[in-house]
């Protein structure tokens, strides 16, 4: 920009204000203020605190209290800013604090917990949970067990089981909630058909909800080795017990048909000697398993090791190219004797605006072996794998990004170009210098000034450029003998996709570790780059 | 240009560089018309066309070279968006269809509800695109004209902050908007809110700083008139000075807008059902799943996908020179 920044600097703050300018400035705001912008603060802040007390009680009710008192802490904060006189900049501020704590600086926290986890598919709750879905999971019926007369109860939405023993005791329980006595039952020939509080479903609901009914099982006392009540026709339920029997004292499970005893040695699930673990298991702290195994398991190491060249490869040439082809244009349209250059820009600038996504969508459909464009056309039938061999995939990637980039480079270089004075070229051509000269010892060095801190935020933009990788080829050709997900022409973020959400499994904890690497590397690099190109804005 | 911010390179560049550009429009076009003087060869009447051809005439073989290469999908996709039920093979045939069937299947087909994606991107990417500019012209005036401790650290935790994109965060967004909506269903996994309100997450940041270098083009003798005259910060604020950077409000809006509208990691894991989901990644599913098959009626979509953004884009540059020159210094 040409223009000044005029900020002042940060030691001299401004002198503290005296009484007198405090109560001026005080009486200036209540006079400018008015009372609509009273009415429109009270109002906002009502529709806020509304939603915050919603908020609030939803999460006392289903036992969030820590999150209750952090929502409630933040809102009482916010009102107080927003009613008191001055924090000024508070004001300003907050909107936008909340959202970047919450989805920003907290993701970040909550990526490296989680990377210290074995959160992922067969370990994403806690073991109490996971005992219960593994009781659930095995539960069979016991055979000739009594029928107990069922009438299936509604109450806020949730169902619940009106079950007559059959010796005559009505008790009543739901999903998770074991059966307990009920003594003020409406009976109908010894059968209880409704309890009050409760609304009694009708046949008609019965049907409707069949799949939810049949999928219920109703604890019949607190020791989930007692089993649950299930019913297959929402009138009569039976016993069923669990062929997992666990034993809290020695914290194991016992298959009771086979006799293996699975016992928690601290890995997450239950584990039998052989090895075998019963999942669900639960989640548990590994401290750094996942970095280790990044590290040193192979079916892991070799393809995070051929990731993570390639994304350095990837990102340096990207830029480069990038750079070089920006550039190069650049000078040759910086020519004042050249007509309709507006109209050439115009053009390449098209790249850069075109959405990326559809960019990479339709040069994959261009680049397809059998029917695309290139090999059909330009090639003349030819057969050549554009995304499907390691190499020629790789060279694909880079010749789209190119594409993609180069606009935005020429537009930076145009700029830094011609805001490189004149008379700098013409003293030295006075002196004798030729044109080479004077481009590769005045211009460039002063182009690269200009340009450096955007090279290196286009290095960072490149290291993480997933929607070209994954929709170009999708990371592929796939790497069959690797232990993750991952191709030949994955960077480290499609990496992390791949491993946390594509596929039947998914390890949110590797994932997690693997963006942690990744920021490790991205910081460093460009903190190192920084600092290197201040000292080259010294030096010229 | 050099002392651009390091967290603010695009907008801030175009900026420049459409400025200086269409400068040049008006200044060297007289220039070249006078001859003024370069090597003397424009007193000449008229050069040879090898002198011709050394010293511009180059210039236009790359010029065109580049351009077809610019270009050329572009007309590809174009091309085949027009060719009605036609798959990859018939796409390779440029320009021998002119029929706009392709775009009428395209909203009438029940497994790609396109016109569903296209309002969905349209509806987060304007209402993130509106957040967006809220939240950080808010930050930005107070990091700009307010004087307070913790600002510098401020200004530079932003920066460290943007160092850890969301994308990486990818998995633990997705973990969190699960614990959301376990509790509050309106906000959590497979909610357009719950998307948008991620995406502020990242309002802060790149934004900040671009529009905070803009605020502090803004003399602030015009606030302390203002103050003189009895305003108070909100009404400085919202009548005075959010109009005079309204060219900065603009860039930032719309790059958060394309960026919105084609950010595909956050939108793919966070929106499940298929007439929730957004442009990228309902287009992306459906190439993936009949690639060769229905390559027409994805061409179709992929013009009108690009259309907005590409208009904005060109439109905006005349925008952005418009509000510079007009300038807001008296």
């Amino acid at each position: 920009m040409t223009t000044p920044t005029i900020e002042e600097p940060d030691t001299a703050e401004a002198p503290r204000p005296t009484k007198r300018a405090r109560r001026a400035a005080r009486i200036a705001e209540a006079a400018s203020g008015g009372w609509k912008v009273l009415l429109f603060k009270v109002i906002a802040l009502g529709i806020i605190d509304a939603m915050a007390l919603y908020a609030i009680l939803v999460l006392v009710q289903s036992d969030q209290w820590v999150i209750a008192g952090v929502v409630l802490a933040v809102t009482a904060f916010a009102n107080w800013i927003y009613f008191s006189r001055g924090h000024l900049p508070a004001k300003y501020l907050i909107p936008g604090l909340i959202f970047l704590f919450v989805f920003q600086i907290f993701a970040a926290g909550y990526t490296g917990y989680v990377a210290f986890t074995n959160y992922g598919t067969g370990h994403n709750s806690t073991k109490e949970s996971a005992i219960n879905a593994l009781m659930l999971s095995a539960q069979e019926r016991v055979p000739d067990s009594p029928a107990y007369e069922l009438t299936i109860v509604e109450q806020l939405g949730e169902l619940s089981f009106l079950v007559t023993d059959p010796d005559g005791d009505v008790r009543l329980g739901g999903e998770e909630r074991p059966l307990e006595p009920v003594d003020n039952a409406e009976m109908d020939g010894g059968k209880a058909v409704g309890v009050p509080g409760y609304n009694t479903l009708s046949f008609a609901q019965i049907v409707a909800d069949q799949q939810r009914i049949a999928d219920m099982s109703v604890p019949i006392s607190d020791d989930p080795n007692d089993g649950a009540l299930r019913t297959p026709d929402g009138s009569v339920a039976y016993a069923y017990v669990s062929k997992l029997v666990y034993d809290e004292a020695a914290d194991t499970m016992t298959d009771t048909r086979t006799g293996v005893v699975y016992s928690d040695n601290g890995t997450g699930a239950f584990t039998a000697p052989d090895g075998t673990e019963l999942l669900p298991g639960w989640q548990i702290f590994v401290g750094f398993d996942n970095f280790t195994r990044a590290f040193t398991e192979e079916s892991i190491r070799a393809p995070f090791f051929s990731v993570l060249t390639w994304t350095f490869v990837f990102a340096f040439l990207s830029v480069f190219l990038c750079f070089a082809a920006g550039l190069f244009l650049a000078i040759v349209f910086n020519d004042p004797r050249m007509k309709s250059k507006r109209y050439y820009r115009v053009i390449m600038i098209l790249p850069y605006a075109f959405p990326g996504f559809l960019s990479a969508l339709v040069w994959a459909g261009m680049m397809n072996q059998e029917f695309g464009f290139i090999n059909v056309v330009l090639f003349g039938g030819a057969d050549i794998p554009w995304l499907t061999n390691e190499w020629l995939a790789k060279f694909s990637i880079l010749l789209v990004n190119l594409w993609l980039g180069f606009p935005y480079m020429f537009l930076i270089c145009t700029g830094a170009l011609q805001a490189i004075p004149d008379e700098l070229q013409e003293a030295a051509r006075v002196d004798g210098a030729s044109a080479w000269q004077v481009f590769r010892n005045i211009k460039l060095p002063l182009l690269f000034v200009a340009v450096a801190p955007l090279l290196i935020a286009s290095f960072a933009y490149n290291f993480n450029n997933f929607v070209l990788i994954y929709m170009l080829t999708g990371g592929g050709p796939r790497d069959v003998s690797a232990g993750v997900n991952v191709g030949a022409t994955d960077i480290l973020i499609s990496m992390v996709y791949k491993v946390a959400f594509v596929g039947s499994t998914a390890d949110y904890g590797l994932a997690s570790a693997f963006s942690i690497i990744i920021f490790l590397l991205v910081g460093t690099i460009s903190v190192i780059a920084f600092r290197r190109t201040k000292a080259l804005e010294e030096l010229v | 240009m050099s002392d651009l911010k390091p967290g603010a390179p695009a907008a801030r560049s175009l900026l420049d560089t459409v400025a200086a550009a269409d400068d040049e429009l008006t200044t060297a076009t007289p220039s070249t018309a006078t001859g003024g003087g370069v090597r003397g060869e424009g007193k000449l009447p008229r050069r040879t066309f090898k002198r011709y051809f050394r010293e511009t005439g180059w210039r236009h073989l790359v010029g065109i070279g580049v351009a077809i290469f610019a270009i050329f999908p572009l007309l590809y996709i174009f091309s085949a968006s027009l060719n009605p039920g036609g798959t990859l093979l018939t796409a390779n045939a440029l320009f021998s269809n002119f029929n706009f069937e392709s775009y009428a299947d395209l909203f009438n087909s029940p497994r790609h509800p396109y016109g569903a994606w296209f309002i969905n991107t349209l509806v987060i990417g304007l209402i993130t695109a509106a957040g967006t500019v809220i939240l950080g012209a808010l930050a930005a005036y107070s990091f700009s004209r307010m004087r307070f401790t913790g600002r510098r650290f401020g200004l530079t935790t932003l920066l460290v902050v943007q160092m850890f994109p969301q994308m990486l965060a990818a998995v633990a967004i997705f973990l969190l908007m699960v614990a959301i909506g376990d509790i509050f269903p309106a906000l959590g996994l497979n909610t357009q809110i719950g998307l948008i309100m991620v995406y502020l997450g990242g309002a802060l940041g790149v934004n900040t700083y671009l529009m905070y270098g803009f605020f502090n083009t803004v003399p602030s003798s015009i606030d302390e008139a203002a103050k003189i005259d009895g305003a108070g910060h909100a009404r400085i604020f919202f009548t005075i000075i959010l109009r005079l950077v309204a060219p900065i409000l603009a860039v930032v809006g719309l790059l958060s807008f394309i960026g919105t509208a084609s950010e595909f990691m956050l939108a793919s894991v966070i929106l499940i059902d298929p007439e929730k989901q957004t442009l990228a990644v309902g287009l992306y599913k459906f190439v993936s799943d009949e690639f060769s098959k229905n390559w027409s009626i994805f061409a179709a979509g992929a013009v009108l996908a690009a259309i907005l953004p590409v208009a904005l884009f060109l439109a905006l540059q005349r925008y952005i020179v418009g509000g510079l020159t007009a300038g807001s210094v008296k």
